[in-house]
């Protein structure tokens, strides 16, 4: 075949597109193209929930569980007071329950055991892609807040943990719609047993229907705000400040 | 075998009128707005769409099957070796490592194309495009005649004069599977990887067989449409880039004619 000049119009073309692609990483970093693309979250977030209602997410059998239920993200906490927690089995810690609340609360492990619990087996989904399908046990996160009892404002429930990435501590949070799902729960118990320093002993939060990120772990302190502004980077998580990755974590 | 009813809706006073028996060197109205406008929005769409999702697939470059799946257990594709990062930046968005930037591309740029494809398809349907243009005739699904247009392919003989004015078989084919099958599997099976559209539509995971099957049919799908991307632009180059293009901006396509004895 002779190579003719409209074929080299065609290899000219493929290369301008190549040099597209280049072009991408300017358009990623414009301020203006990037908030349109992170407001196309609130979006998905009102059109997922108004699809959904609140539906529960998958409870699966004891066969379909993950053989191995690999931890990642904060596998230990380095600070000296929750080194002594843990060595003590958590029996002088509490959870802290604070902010937009009635009464305040102190509540140790023994107290959260206490409470009506649920049991649910269910498939987490890390933001990188992989599933991994284990059973949960703890109290109703809705049971703790009907104890602590909510004022008027409170819009958001904040999750503040033991341990620290990059030297900045983790925190996550939900809003009310999420909070009071009935499997969203406070586990202490992982496939039977005490929840692992690498799976956020004593306590790490379950919401079932978000990625993985949102399953905040080593959970000490949980308090109720009018507004994520004003708190860390005032988008509502670690990751979220750090990386923008989506605070609504459906999808 | 040729259409009895031309799909032409041409403007009037534009272009020599061809009549039924168009001629090698013949504009004809070929690709109607939709289809134009519908072409190039999903070009760009499929283009930030592959990018950024093999971004994505950076960040966990193993496919397993089933309801869970994770490092500890046996994956079926696992391209995690060397840096760990398979794709290289020229191919991703953004081209440094970033989930976080290229979910926001994906997942923006998602609604797009959930929003545009039911749309076309609906209009490709109703309107008689699929009909008319797509769907292949009895006697064009005979072996024989597919074989032999692999063949007249192979050896770089396009259709040219009157031939050229409808799609061949394979082109009706690879269009068809496209936006019935491979546009349709993106969808499902990226929905079927939304823990919250897992809530509320379990059909999703039992439908694909599990979360980790949908994420593999998923990046198969994605393969399929990026082997589809590459032929495609080689076809368009080989078959004359500049008719071929114009045709997909203006619509008017001028009928090519044979190579050999040409007048």
């Amino acid at each position: 075949m002779i190579v003719t000049r409209r074929h080299l119009l065609g290899i000219g073309t493929a290369g301008v597109g190549g040099l597209l692609l280049g072009g991408c990483d300017r358009l990623n970093e414009a301020p203006g193209v990037r908030q349109g693309l992170i407001d196309s979250e609130g979006l998905t977030m009102r059109a997922q929930r108004l699809l959904i209602g609140d539906a529960l997410a998958r409870e699966y059998a004891e066969g379909d569980m993950s053989p191995n239920f690999r931890s990642n993200g904060s596998v230990s906490v380095e600070s000296g007071a929750y080194r002594a927690h843990l060595a003590q089995g958590f029996a002088q810690w509490t959870l802290r329950v604070d902010g937009l609340v009635q009464r305040p609360l102190d509540l140790p492990l023994a107290a959260l055991k206490a409470l009506p619990q649920r049991e649910q087996i269910t498939r987490h989904d890390c933001v990188e892609g992989w599933s991994a399908i284990g059973k949960w046990q703890g109290p109703q996160l809705s049971a703790v807040l009907a104890r602590a009892g909510l004022l008027r404002d409170a819009r958001y429930v904040v999750f503040h943990c033991a341990d620290r990435l990059g030297g900045k501590p983790y925190y996550e949070s939900i809003d009310l719609i999420d909070a009071f799902h009935p499997q969203t729960i406070l586990a202490w118990r992982m496939n039977d047993q005490p929840l692992s320093e690498a799976h956020g002993a004593p306590l790490r939060l379950r919401v079932e229907r978000q990625l993985g990120y949102k399953q905040a772990k080593f959970v000490m302190r949980i308090e109720l705000r009018r507004s994520l502004a004003g708190l860390y980077g005032g988008k509502g998580g670690f990751w979220e400040d750090d990386r923008d990755y989506a605070w609504y974590a459906g999808i | 075998m040729k259409d009895a009813e031309p799909n032409d809706a041409r403007p009037s006073g534009q272009a020599p009128n061809p009549g039924p028996a168009s001629l090698p060197g013949d504009l004809i109205y070929r690709h109607r707005l939709p289809v134009r406008v519908w072409h190039w929005t999903n070009a760009l769409i499929l283009l930030v769409m592959l990018e950024s999702g093999l971004m994505i697939f950076n960040a966990h470059p193993r496919l397993y099957w089933g309801k869970f799946g994770a490092n500890p257990d046996p994956a079926w594709l696992d391209l995690s070796g060397g840096d760990g990062i398979p794709f290289p930046g020229w191919v991703t968005l953004p081209s440094y490592y970033s989930l976080a930037d290229a979910r926001l591309w994906h997942l923006a740029v998602a609604w797009l194309l959930v929003l545009s494809l039911p749309a076309y398809l609906v209009w490709a349907v109703v309107g008689g495009h699929v009909r008319r243009d797509l769907l292949p005739r009895r006697a064009e699904l005979r072996p024989g005649h597919i074989w032999h247009d692999i063949a007249a392919h192979a050896r770089l003989r396009f259709p040219h004069g009157e031939a050229a004015r409808s799609y061949n078989v394979l082109q009706k084919l690879a269009y068809g599977a496209v936006l019935f099958v491979l546009l349709p599997g993106m969808i499902l099976t990226g929905l079927a990887m939304s823990p919250a559209m897992d809530a509320g539509f379990p059909v999703l995971l039992d439908m694909f067989g599990g979360r980790q099957s949908a994420r593999s049919i998923h990046f198969i799908c994605a393969f399929g449409l990026a082997v589809f991307f590459v032929v495609h632009i080689v076809m368009v180059i080989l078959a004359g880039p500049i008719n071929e293009v114009r045709s997909m901006l203006s619509g008017w396509y001028r009928l090519p004619a044979a190579r050999e004895g040409r007048p």
